[in-house]
């Protein structure tokens, strides 16, 4: 059994087959990745992990848990965070403040009315969140409006976002998409760091051949809404199935 | 979007972390830090001397009218600033427009008046009732208008607010007085208290024997300054009331609002539900409206469905925009230039300006008045609209952001900006 375990999962928009029987087993400590060609359902299967979408059929659970028919905040809750396609963090505010909303997640739950403390005399709040941005590399940012920032800076800031939680598992849409080589080879790094430091368990969808190999230990390639193999990527670049549908694709341009 | 970020953000390239370390740990005075504690201090005083700096001119001169020292001008000074404060924790902080607000004023109201009726003319009973069937009230509206967003929100809020209003002078009239509001009487039991006043008349408000109607007025040379009772008691609650709401401001709970204001998405994917975070703040803001309505009362122990409907609840949207959302003495600000406005400005009639332009040859005086009669008198709404846009145009972030830019034009010194600049700042180049 899996960390994550999803069964015969299918979702339909309107006549178009999103996804159809797609089952996947992302094994504890493991870190997973899920290729495939644009518009193959890749992020729409981690909505449906996530409580965005909820699939026609099948079933997803989460180290044994039925993530069906729960809201999204309460399945982050149960140790599953997800970084988006488009960086998803809370513009308006400060990157201290961005840092220090997951920690108060993490320490009080989804809802703590406190409306009479002061927000930066929270030492253990504050000091976590300052710490989280240190190890995201990020200190000397965290006065910054958060929108103002580079679009890797704000993907680097989501995944700290994300880690402050410590999930058991990180869901990655994508986090290389629109990145210069410079800033994919530095979340590259980050991410290998992420996987040293902690047990967590990692499902990442990429684009981008490079970082998948450079760290996935089971990849599976998904084509029109159907996992094509899961295997190792070393089996997985001699595959010709996926060498047809997906790198044979990506070579021919 | 507010001013809470002062505290965190700049565009300066930021100092290194151990200096922020010390300054999380920064000493504070009532849990306020010392910006904040100096607003707080000037805002008191401002509020203590309000009946002196509102009468600059001598009572009988000509400009004895722009005179707004006096204690039911005041009073609504301080009564609608506390409504627009409460209004912008919901507004300023979660960008969620309602256009219901008045409803709970109304409430609040007409919660006071029966306090009154039944309990006696301690102005502690209707303030406290207001505020807690405000509250009630806004639980409700709060639970059903939060379901939606946007503008579902604001017209939720708006038909709840309509309904009631509605309801007021139909079947509700038992309990609002229907068309002539809801009034005290001698047959009034008034449990705790009298039910006819020794004099014969129905008793008045007051906070433990001192009459809220109460004045003394000091003659200064041409000047005279009236000091009420009433004022001073709707100045110490909107002191407490302000306080309170900087509080709010500075909170983990107001963190929250804005985070719900800036990406509801990432909110609820960092395991946080919005839902009753924003209801809490919607609560609370109705209770602020409701005490609104309990002081106003507490002043005239009077009141009418008419407090409910729509225009009402426009009214604190736009004291709380003219004066800056999200900002903390904005609110305070655009409430006191409005009513300012409303009595003072309505009150220039053609005879006034026939007399401000009788040094001009006829035509030319005759000219005049008709040029700018419109303006005035009862054309005050034209003024203020023009204002109104002048001000969302030019200055997004509200007269504090004016104030602000003023005082960089007259200090030219960019460490000593206002308060509340760097808010005002930020706004404005949201709204480019
Ligand atoms: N919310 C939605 N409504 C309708 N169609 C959608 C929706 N989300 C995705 N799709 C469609 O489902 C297919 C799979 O999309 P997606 O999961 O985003 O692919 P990928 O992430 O692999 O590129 C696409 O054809 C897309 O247009
Ligand atoms: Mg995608």
């Amino acid at each position: 059994m899996g960390i994550l375990e999803v069964r015969d999962v299918s979702k339909n928009f309107g006549g178009l087959k999103a996804l159809s029987d797609v089952n996947l087993s992302v094994a504890e400590g493991t870190v997973h990745a899920i290729i495939g060609p644009n518009g193959a359902g890749k992020s729409t299967l981690l909505n449906c992990l996530v409580g965005k979408l909820i699939p026609d059929t099948g079933s997803v659970s989460f180290e044994g848990q039925s993530v069906l028919g729960r809201k999204p905040h309460e399945i982050n809750q149960m140790g599953i965070s997800r970084v988006f396609q488009t960086p998803e963090i809370f513009g308006d505010l400060s990157v201290l403040e961005n840092m220090m909303i997951p920690c108060f997640a993490k320490r009080d739950g989804a809802f703590e009315l406190n409306a009479y403390g002061r927000m930066m005399a929270d030492g253990e709040i504050v000091e976590r969140a300052e710490h989280m941005l240190e190890d995201m590399n990020m200190a000397d940012k965290r006065k910054m409006h958060a929108a103002s920032m580079s679009r890797g800076d704000k993907r680097r800031l989501e995944i700290g976002m994300c880690l402050a939680q410590e999930p058991r598992l990180l869901l990655l849409d994508e986090p290389t998409a629109g990145m210069a080589r410079a800033d994919t080879n530095n979340t590259i790094d980050l991410l290998k760091q992420i996987k040293e430091d902690r047990p967590i368990t990692i499902a990442i969808i990429e684009h981008d051949m490079h970082v998948v190999f450079s760290l996935a230990e089971r990849i599976t390639v998904l084509a029109q809404g159907t996992p094509l193999v899961e295997d190792t990527p070393a089996n997985i670049k001699g595959h010709p199935k996926v060498r047809e549908a997906y790198l044979g694709e990506q070579s021919g341009h | 979007m507010t001013d809470q970020t002062i505290q965190t953000i700049s565009r300066d390239p930021a100092p290194t972390a151990p200096a922020h370390r010390a300054k999380a740990r920064e000493s504070t005075v009532l849990g306020l830090t010392r910006k904040d504690l100096t607003l707080l201090i000037v805002v008191a005083i401002l509020t203590v001397f309000a009946p002196f700096i509102l009468n600059p001119f001598p009572a009988d001169s000509a400009l004895a009218q722009f005179n707004a020292g006096y204690p039911d001008l005041m009073q609504r000074f301080v009564i609608f600033g506390i409504f627009a404060i409460g209004f912008n924790i919901l507004f300023g902080l979660t960008g969620y427009l309602s256009f219901g607000h008045a409803a709970f004023l109304g409430v609040g109201s007409f919660a006071g008046v029966w306090m009154f009726k039944l309990l006696g003319m301690n102005v502690l009973y209707a303030i406290v009732a207001s505020v807690a069937f405000a509250g009630l009230f806004s639980v409700v509206v709060g639970f059903v208008s939060l379901r939606r967003s946007g503008i579902y929100f604001s017209i939720l809020t708006l038909a709840f607010a309509q309904m009631s209003f509605a309801l007021a002078y139909s079947v509700l009239t038992p309990i609002t007085g229907g068309e002539t509001g809801l009034q005290l009487a001698k047959t009034d039991p008034r449990i705790f208290g009298q039910s006819i006043a020794d004099d014969g008349n129905i008793p008045v408000p007051s906070f433990f024997g001192l009459e809220m109607r109460d004045s003394t007025t000091l003659y200064m040379g041409g000047w005279e300054f009236t000091l009420n009772v009433g004022y001073y008691l709707c100045a110490v609650v909107m002191l407490v009331a302000f306080y309170v709401a900087i509080r709010i401001f500075r909170s983990p709970f107001a963190m929250m609002l804005r985070a719900v204001k800036s990406n509801q998405q990432r909110m609820n994917y960092t395991g946080l539900n919005p839902k009753p975070y924003m209801l809490a703040a919607f609560v609370i803001s109705g209770m602020y409206a409701g005490l609104a309505g309990g002081l106003m009362v507490s002043m005239d122990p009077l009141a009418g469905a008419e407090r409910m409907q729509w225009t009402a609840s426009g009214e604190v949207v736009l004291m709380t925009i003219l004066g800056g959302a999200g900002t903390l003495i904005g609110p305070v600000l655009g409430a006191g230039f409005i009513k300012y406005f409303e009595n003072i400005f309505s009150k220039i009639n053609q005879a006034t300006l026939e007399g401000w332009f009788s040094v001009f040859p006829d035509g030319l005086s005759d000219l005049l008045v008709t040029l700018v009669y419109p303006f005035v008198g009862k054309g005050w709404h034209l003024t203020l609209g023009i204002l109104f846009m002048l001000v969302v145009i030019f200055l997004p972030g509200g007269l504090v952001q004016g104030g602000q830019k003023l005082a960089t034009v007259f200090r030219r010194d960019k460490n000593a900006n206002a308060v509340e600049g760097p808010a005002a700042d930020q706004r404005s180049q949201a709204g480019e």
